[in-house]
């Protein structure tokens, strides 16, 4: 730790070039979370090998298939797409010293806001339950229905985190505990109004009825030359590049991620230095609630056409493992969400192509990935002395 | 609505509140001492799936159960050494077992069963569907006497309230973590057992279906207290109950739809946390790992 405190004064001191420093400090930084998953791959390896299959067989199934042109790749964008929204929400919340396990809750009730929105003013008639046909209340073009399904997923998806964050600052009550029981009670919810309101009379599946066309979004297959258009990836992936840009600029360029990050890294001192910290942990929370909402525009406009009844693959719960492998931050949040998303991807022929071992492989990983990143301290313990693997600041 | 009320309602609550009891009395020597356990919910998946596989192959439910309690305990370690070996952030740890967890039972099935995440069925005459609740019931006053009525309890309330101070009189106290990390590992393992050798004769994929979560709220929800907790439990137990028994019932014309029921515990225990019905106070120490002084 002093080393490099003395190399950081050093910095300020000759502030005119320090590219050896700040190469070191990237290298620590990316270092740390590749050693972690190696280390996850290498424990996997040993459940497959006990299990009875051969490892280096079952890894090149995993990550093999999802390197392929054009389908693997198209299929990976398409599964990266959540986990990048769940990864920025969670690493969001976490720069604020809070963890937001609720992801999952917010999504769902994103989810459903969005078919809802693209039901009732597309212009779509849903006989529900009853029998009775309801009547939409507007048939709006694309240019503007997009839009507003796009605004209310964000929104809803923000109102749901903005509740847990408001009870946090305004009872103590830990978000944690609440963003759980908020999970609970949007799966509740969602699947009562899809079940009796939504869904299309007769129909045995809990979905809702079809969104109105107009509030498709495009495939990206169908403007991209050499991409065929059955891939399901869709201009919802483009929006979390660009929600990964903002999510830098509004951390680190603007007054708001300041006062969001001085909260995170040290609250009492926050609140000396004249920040408003309970609004803090209210509007990190909801930027938070917000990014995950926007799996819902995955989903339902670019994929599904649909509100599909407990359609999230545990994305809220991946988001953790993608912040935390990506050390919370958006570019680190992108590349972590794309090694999930091949795994996810490869799942699918490890359970078709291997004797023994089935995609659950891909659920044991992540949580090995997320143990192994969460003991920061067993990797210094154990490299320390090699002087790369120590925390560096900020 | 009177045939509602009977006495098959009150069995069910109390068979339906027994595996929520085990995991929250766990969650509770867990949560005293100072380490927050959300990883209860994997806790119960893997004594549910050890429970039935072993069952399954030793013909034996309580070689099952002993290997449910063992199992717990295992993975409750991997939550310890993170957690107070690695001083890693607790809920993150709690949050990679449960995902590991959904995962590995699901695996393992996979290769040892040839099934995707079930194992195969256990005879009827290998199950225990009553010994797990004697187990509950009778854990609720020993738990209590073993946290307010001996030293291993004080020391145990010490770590997790002053940890300097426990450690300033003696007490080592990571060891006392470990101890109760383990023993909720335990606790829980046998809520899962019951779960799949109890009231059913199998493990399903996911069958826990956010008992342990619920478990983790019937604790909050009974501050942390032995009693109450298990009065939480009951009343969840009982919205459980009442839940299936309305399934399909009809009050004119119209279904009730259970999902209202179902969020009920979720609902009581927010309100609860921020305070608006009583005040739920968690153990000081919860959640910061022990750094000794040098």
């Amino acid at each position: 730790m002093n080393d490099e405190y003395k190399a950081d004064k050093l910095c300020i001191h000759h502030s005119s070039f320090c590219i050896h420093h700040l190469i070191m400090r990237l290298l620590r930084e990316l270092l740390f979370p590749v050693v972690a998953v190696v280390f996850a791959f290498i424990v996997g390896g040993i459940i497959v090998w006990l299990v009875g299959d051969n490892p280096i067989q079952v890894y090149k199934l995993l990550l093999g298939s999802a390197l392929t042109w054009p389908d693997g790749i198209g299929y990976t964008l398409f599964y990266a797409t959540p986990i990048i929204f769940t990864g920025l929400a969670v690493a969001v919340a976490f720069r604020c010293g809070l963890l937001n396990i609720g992801a999952e809750g917010q999504l769902y009730t994103a989810a459903f806001a969005t078919a809802w929105v693209s039901i009732k003013l597309g212009g779509v008639v849903v006989t529900g339950m009853s029998g009775v046909p309801v009547q939409p209340w507007a048939n709006l073009p694309g240019v503007v229905l997009v839009p507003l399904a796009v605004l209310t997923a964000i929104l809803v998806g923000a109102a749901w985190a903005g509740v847990p964050g408001w009870l946090k600052a305004r009872f103590g009550a830990h978000e944690v505990i609440t963003t759980i029981m908020m999970n609970f009670i949007a799966v509740g919810i969602v699947s009562y109004l899809t079940q009796y309101h939504y869904r299309t009379q007769g129909d045995p599946i809990m979905e809702s009825a079809p969104i109105s066309e107009s509030a498709h979004i495009a495939r990206l297959g169908s403007f991209i030359p050499g991409l065929p258009a059955r891939l399901p990836v869709n201009v919802a992936f483009i929006l979390a590049i660009v929600a990964c840009a903002l999510v830098y600029v509004f951390l680190w360029r603007t007054k708001w991620g300041y006062e969001i990050r001085a909260t995170g890294a040290n609250p009492q001192a926050a609140e000396y230095g004249g920040i408003n910290v309970r609004r803090q942990i209210v509007l990190a929370m909801a930027v938070s609630g917000g990014l995950a909402g926007m799996v819902g525009v995955n989903e339902v406009l670019g994929y599904h056409h649909r509100y599909y009844d407990s359609f999230s693959d545990n994305y809220g719960f991946a988001g953790i493992a993608v912040a935390l492998l990506g050390r919370n931050h958006p570019v680190g949040v992108f590349f972590a969400a794309l090694l999930f998303a091949m795994l996810q991807r490869g799942g699918i022929h490890v359970d078709a192509f291997s004797e023994h071992v089935s995609k659950d492989l891909v659920q044991v990983l992540q949580g090995i990935v997320i143990l192994f990143v969460a003991s920061e301290a067993f990797f210094r313990g154990s490299f320390g002395r090699f002087g790369l693997l120590r925390r560096s600041k900020v | 609505m009177n045939e509602l009320f009977n006495l098959n309602l009150l069995f069910s609550t109390i068979r339906l509140a027994t595996p929520l009891i085990l995991a929250a009395l766990g969650g509770m020597f867990s949560e005293r001492s100072g380490v927050i356990n959300i990883a209860l919910e994997g806790l119960m998946l893997a004594g549910a799936f050890t429970a039935a596989s072993i069952t399954y192959y030793a013909g034996s439910p309580w070689v099952g159960l002993f290997a449910a309690i063992l199992a717990g305990a295992c993975i409750a370690m991997i939550h310890a050494v993170v957690c107070i070996r690695y001083k890693a952030d607790q809920v993150v740890s709690g949050t990679a077992i449960n995902i590991l967890l959904t995962g590995a039972p699901a695996l393992l099935s996979g290769a040892f069963f040839l099934s995707s995440g079930s194992t195969p069925q256990v005879p009827e005459q290998h199950l225990i569907p009553y010994t797990p609740i004697v187990i509950a019931f009778a854990l609720v006053p020993l738990t209590w006497y073993v946290l307010n009525r001996t030293p291993f309890g004080l020391r145990l309330r010490a770590v997790g309230e002053n940890p300097e101070a426990a450690d300033a009189a003696g007490v080592s106290v990571n060891r006392m973590r470990y101890t109760a990390v383990l023993l909720s590992g335990a606790l829980a393992g046998i809520g899962g057992a019951y779960l799949s050798i109890g009231q059913s004769s199998l493990f399903t994929r996911n069958m826990t279906s956010g008992r342990g979560f619920i478990a983790l709220a019937a604790l909050i929800f009974g501050k942390w207290r032995p009693v109450q907790t298990m009065l939480a439990c009951l009343l969840f137990g009982f919205t459980e109950a009442i839940a299936i028994q309305l399934q399909g019932v009809r009050f004119g014309g119209e279904e009730i739809p259970n999902q209202f029921i179902q969020i009920i515990p979720y609902v009581l225990t927010i309100v609860v946390l921020a305070g608006f019905i009583g005040q739920s106070r968690a153990p000081r120490a919860l959640g910061i790992p022990y750094q000794k002084e040098r």
